[in-house]
């Protein structure tokens, strides 16, 4: 790491994070000033005047330049999405974990500006005035979460086309549009133009910033008196005149240029899983080989600038959110995703040298933004394999792994073209999408063990103590554990319904009130559909609801069967007894069903087969509906750390779990119940059909004694492409001791610096909330045997 | 055929190439006091008791028909002497106080267990791998195993100290594509000390494997106060190295994890005090092999 490198990377890590008003300041005084506007138009001109006025704020030594806020972690709100209160604004201030320091200032600008204006405005009030009081029951009641009150609508990774193409060159595309509107046939023409304008509009807006930091590049180069600092400042001025207006000329101006639109997407508006440059070896490696060829930059100083580049990533906090869940710990990470390796679109093997190299900047990075993994296709070598087990091994989550193939096969189901599918990758934790060509939105967490407790309390919620769900029968009654599964099938049906007629005003709203024309630009074929991103413009539409507790619902009917109907040891009533008073008392009862049910994650195939009875329906209830902007809803299997909260709201349950303890992580199996092995939990895993997925998710915690020598690198990269060969999707790991973990609860300023695998993304431990650390070292460590 | 088994270890990476799966076979000629798996020496059933998890709900002393469970001041005392390894009681136990180590079974039941992973062998190069015990205490079976395994394409391990007639041990390695071979001391009246059992056959039989042409890599566990001594381990090498056909010697190192074991089954410890070899004892070793074989390694 270089000297210039290894200060930026300090100041990053250093840096505390704040809130800075001006966005919202800006994006108000837009709103009040403008007149009568189409929504895009309003949008546009929004995202014109922050691009116009923002600060600028250059750091020294860095290569590429561009900052969200004023500062460096210096984060925007969003209040047209949601409206920090005073009172959040104070938690913010002072949690103590992942705090934001807001100053008076901002709290005053707030009290007196901003919540005034906004009160009765924002799209968060709009989402709950117009959602139906069953919805608020469910959601009430945690069985499931949503998406879009607090943030808006992303979920999409940008492909190679900004590497081909400058801003101008979609001006063009967009002034074509505009030429070819067909007013006399096309009722939709108007509304096509106010899009098309509004994005020719942010299309200036991001060149007008790009030329705003040439402008102070410029002019500290001028002022700059070491030769050496004066010449990049000259370079990086001129990079910033070229791009993003023109399409790059070299690496230096790829970097350069992705990075202002990143930028721009996140200023734009919040949207989920911030932004991403995707395949990042692939989109680079013409200009790596470029450069080489030309000898105009050595390896050495393109690992610099990648290195710089990952700085910037973590000079943005993901934006904090407001109420309940300000009060809950969270997480700085705003799952920006950088892909390895994987396929070319003509389905030959994509790893090449700036692979490595990425893999390398990652290991000597080593932040938790932005996240990283690598796609593993069978056609990929296995040195690629090794070299990213070799970081993993390093114990702080990163790279995860993925599965090429499979992703490639589940977009093909979906009906995506073979060469859009091998273009795609994952992004968020696990989330599979058509790089540059999909909007494909998480909608909701969705609580799978809740649902049984529904079922088992006749559609009354027992922590409630609301009727939310359906009359499906009273336990009691059932005479066979069939009859149970037709039961919790309804209870199934029920929620969907709930959750998908929400969603489906909601997406409404995002399409009317709160489109996003700058993110419109980049995702294939807004622009020639004249259509916004947030309306259904991409190419590909679909919306995901995510399955959470999957291991914890099957040992639940695991348990059920097994004891209730078949060993006859327990009866329903006996059950639901136990359930009501918590085992209190009833310790012998709850150790029978965790000690004496076949449970999953074991290789067995009683409890597995269960595992595969509750997602097929999952998967019937959902998979296929069609959602209002053209495309279809699917599911995923994936809980971030929604298990803590789903866990949080849900009683006992009948594989023995008590009430509010966390769900089941991912697609793992529940925390201590697999004890054969990793490659048992991997068979387990396994007997899931991924293919009809957007993406699963599995973590698996290794001693670090295990990974010390080259022969633990090829046993680790033996298990992973074992677990390929059987279709799983995605696979990352822990390498860490309970011991340590357990350590650094007691001793947090010794492990500031302590990175873990949550799910789906890396965080620093001693940031995690406690129930959360205690779930981690929960998961079952997989040790060698001998 | 049945046999008598005492654990099948998944994901089993220090017993053999790749990832594998290791079925102990319950029995030993031997009584090494360092064993860390003492269930594994008796040939019988045995109950192993972890009192700290007991709830003291009393299922067991109830189902037992044998009367071997006494109630005494709250607690449940089982007696060894009187209990007939039924499992009952375990089947019972809840809280999995209570285990029955040593479980019958078939040699289908067996290679269904191993079949399991295939998978993980195929992409790894890895397989089944046989230990004990002394797995050549159950020779019939193991030979029903392994020829199982090489029916089905499996690549065989065994992990024997040897102790075995000269015609078993032929009959059974023609299906066995490695042996990790344990060897101790070459002083056999230290042998008969610490083990119970001569090493001349144990000698022989290696010498047998290097004539038939075997692949063999060979093991020895380092026990301070036994064989520690540079003279025992260099009198080690220079047998090995002799044999021609023993490219590989792993030092396994004596260590304490099994203390716990001898408590549950009952059994006295007799290596108390004992202290776990030292890095520089370790790497003193590694270079008085060095020169007799090409490869040598600390752990499996």
């Amino acid at each position: 790491m270089t000297e210039r490198v290894r200060k930026l990377r300090e100041q990053s890590l250093n840096a505390v994070p704040s809130l800075s008003p001006e966005r919202a300041l800006l994006v108000m005084q837009t709103y009040r000033d403008t007149g009568l506007h189409s929504a895009p138009m309003r949008r546009a001109l929004t995202f014109k005047r922050i691009m116009e006025e923002k600060a600028i704020c250059v750091n020294d030594g860095e290569l590429i330049v561009g900052e969200r806020g004023p500062a460096p972690k210096a984060t925007y709100t969003y209040p047209e999405i949601c409206c920090h209160s005073l009172e959040d604004l104070d938690i913010l201030n002072n949690r103590e974990k992942v705090r934001f320091r807001v100053d008076d200032e901002m709290k005053k600008t707030y009290q007196e500006v901003l919540i005034p204006f906004w009160r009765g405005k924002t799209i968060r009030e709009k989402i709950f005035s117009e959602m139906t009081d069953e919805w608020k029951a469910a959601y009430e009641a945690g069985v499931f979460t949503e998406f879009m009150e607090q943030r808006a609508p992303g979920h999409t990774v940008l492909d190679d086309k900004i590497y081909r193409k400058g801003m101008l060159d979609f001006k063009r595309e967009i002034e074509d549009g505009l030429r070819s509107l067909d007013f006399h046939n096309d009722p939709e023409a108007y509304r096509k133009q106010e899009e098309l304008k509004a994005m020719s509009v942010c299309a200036d807006a991001i060149m007008t910033l790009a030329n705003r930091y040439a402008d102070v590049v410029g002019e500290l180069a001028r002022k700059e008196r070491d030769p050496a600092r004066k010449k990049e400042l000259e370079i990086i001025e001129k990079n910033c005149r070229r791009v993003p207006a023109h399409a790059p000329a070299n690496f230096w101006e790829a970097l350069q240029s992705y990075w202002f639109v990143h930028l721009g997407v996140i200023t734009e508006l919040n949207p989920w899983d911030a932004f991403n440059p995707g395949r990042l070896d692939q989109h680079l490696y013409p200009f790596y080989k470029q450069v080489l060829e030309e000898g105009t930059v050595t390896p050495e100083k393109a690992r610099e600038l990648l290195q710089c580049f990952w700085i910037k990533f973590n000079n943005q906090p993901a934006p904090p959110k407001v109420g309940v869940t300000a009060a809950e710990s969270s997480t700085y990470t705003d799952f920006a995703n950088i892909n390895t390796g994987g396929l070319r679109p003509d389905g030959t093997d994509g790893v090449n040298e700036l692979t490595y190299l990425v893999l390398d900047v990652i290991d000597e990075m080593r932040l938790v933004q932005p996240s990283s993994n690598i796609q593993l296709s069978k056609k990929n070598p296995d040195e690629f394999l090794k070299h990213a087990c070799r970081v993993i091994r390093k114990g702080w989550g990163q790279p995860s792994v993925f599965n090429a193939d499979a992703i490639v096969d589940e977009l093909l189901r979906q009906g995506k073209s073979v060469e859009d599918a091998r273009n795609g990758g994952a992004s968020g934790c696990v989330e599979t999408g058509a790089f540059g060509k999909e909007s494909y939105i998480l909608t909701g967490y969705f609580n799978l063990p809740k649902v049984l407790e529904v079922t088992l309390n006749n559609g009354v919620d027992p922590r409630t103590r609301k009727k939310i769900g359906a009359e499906t029968g009273e336990p009691a009654d059932f005479t066979s554990f069939d009859d149970l599964v037709l039961a919790f099938k309804r209870q199934l049906r029920h929620f969907v319904d709930i959750k998908i007629r929400g969603n489906n005003v909601i997406e409404r709203l995002y399409a009317e009130y709160m489109p996003v024309p700058f993110l419109s630009i980049l995702i294939d074929d807004c622009i020639a559909k004249g259509k916004d991103y947030n309306a259904g413009g991409a190419r590909y539409n679909t919306d995901y609801i995510q399955g959470v507790g999957i291991g914890t619902v099957t040992d639940c009917l695991a348990a059920t069967k097994f004891h209730v109907f078949e060993k006859k040891n327990v009866s329903m009533s006996d059950l639901l007894r136990a359930l009501n008073a918590n085992f209190e008392g009833l310790e012998k009862t709850r150790l029978l069903l965790v000690n004496k049910t076949p449970r999953y994650g074991n290789d067995d195939d009683y409890a597995d087969s269960l595992m595969s009875i509750v997602f097929d329906a999952f998967y019937d209830e959902i998979d296929g509906r069609r959602n209002t902007k053209g495309g279809f809803y699917r599911i995923n299997m994936l809980p971030t750390t929604c298990h803590i909260y789903f866990g949080s709201v849900t009683g006992a349950t009948p594989d023995g779990r008590k009430a509010w303890m966390p769900l089941s992580e991912g697609i793992s199996p529940v925390q201590g119940a697999d004890r054969h092995g990793p490659t048992a939990v991997l068979k387990s895993a396994g007997k899931m059909d991924h293919v009809r997925t957007g993406g699963t998710l599995l973590n698996q915690k290794f001693s670090p004694q295990l990974l010390e020598s080259e022969k633990g690198i090829d046993n680790l990269s033996y298990l992973i492409r074992s677990y390929f060969r059987m279709g799983g999707h995605h696979i990352q790991f822990n390498v860490i001791t309970a011991q340590t973990l357990r350590s650094a609860q007691q001793h947090p300023e010794q492990y500031r610096d302590l990175i873990v695998r949550v799910a789906g993304y890396s965080d620093y431990f001693c940031d995690l909330s406690t129930i959360l650390q205690d779930e981690i070292i929960a998961r079952t460590e997989h040790q060698g045997f001998s | 055929m049945k046999g008598l088994v005492f654990n099948i270890q998944r994901f089993s990476v220090n017993d053999g190439p790749g990832i594998r799966t290791t079925v102990f076979l319950k029995g030993c000629p031997m009584h090494c006091p360092w064993c860390h798996n003492p269930e594994s020496i008796s040939p019988d059933r045995q109950i192993v008791l972890r009192g700290e998890r007991c709830l003291r709900c009393g299922d067991c002393y109830a189902i037992c028909k044998n009367h071997a469970i006494r109630k005494q001041d709250g607690e449940y005392v089982t007696q060894r002497a009187v209990c007939k390894e039924c499992g009952e009681c375990v089947e019972v136990c809840v809280a999995e106080a209570r285990e029955i180590v040593g479980r019958e079974m078939t040699t289908e039941d067996v290679i269904r267990e191993i079949e399991k992973d295939r998978i993980f062998f195929e992409q790894s190069g890895g397989g089944a791998s046989f230990s004990g015990g002394e797995p050549f205490l159950q020779h019939e079976f193991l030979l029903s195993l392994v020829k199982a395994c090489k029916e089905r394409g499996i690549h065989t391990v065994v992990d024997t100290a040897g102790y075995t007639s000269p015609d078993v041990l032929q009959r059974i390695s023609q299906f066995v594509d490695l042996f990790l071979y344990d060897l101790k001391t070459m002083d056999n009246t230290q042998h008969q000390e610490f083990t119970g059992v001569s090493n001349r056959i144990i000698l022989e039989n290696l010498q047998h494997l290097a004539e038939w042409g075997h692949k063999v890599i060979v093991r020895i566990p380092v026990i301070p106060g036994v064989n520690e001594d540079s003279e025992s381990v260099r009198r080690i090498g220079s047998f090995v190295g002799a044999l021609g056909n023993v490219e590989e010697i792993h030092l396994l190192p004596y260590h304490q994890t099994g203390i716990e074991k001898y408590r549950r089954l009952g059994m006295d410890y007799r290596m108390n005090g004992t202290s776990v070899p030292t890095q520089g004892d370790l790497d003193r070793l590694v270079g008085e092999l060095k020169g007799h074989v090409a490869a040598v390694s600390i752990g499996g």
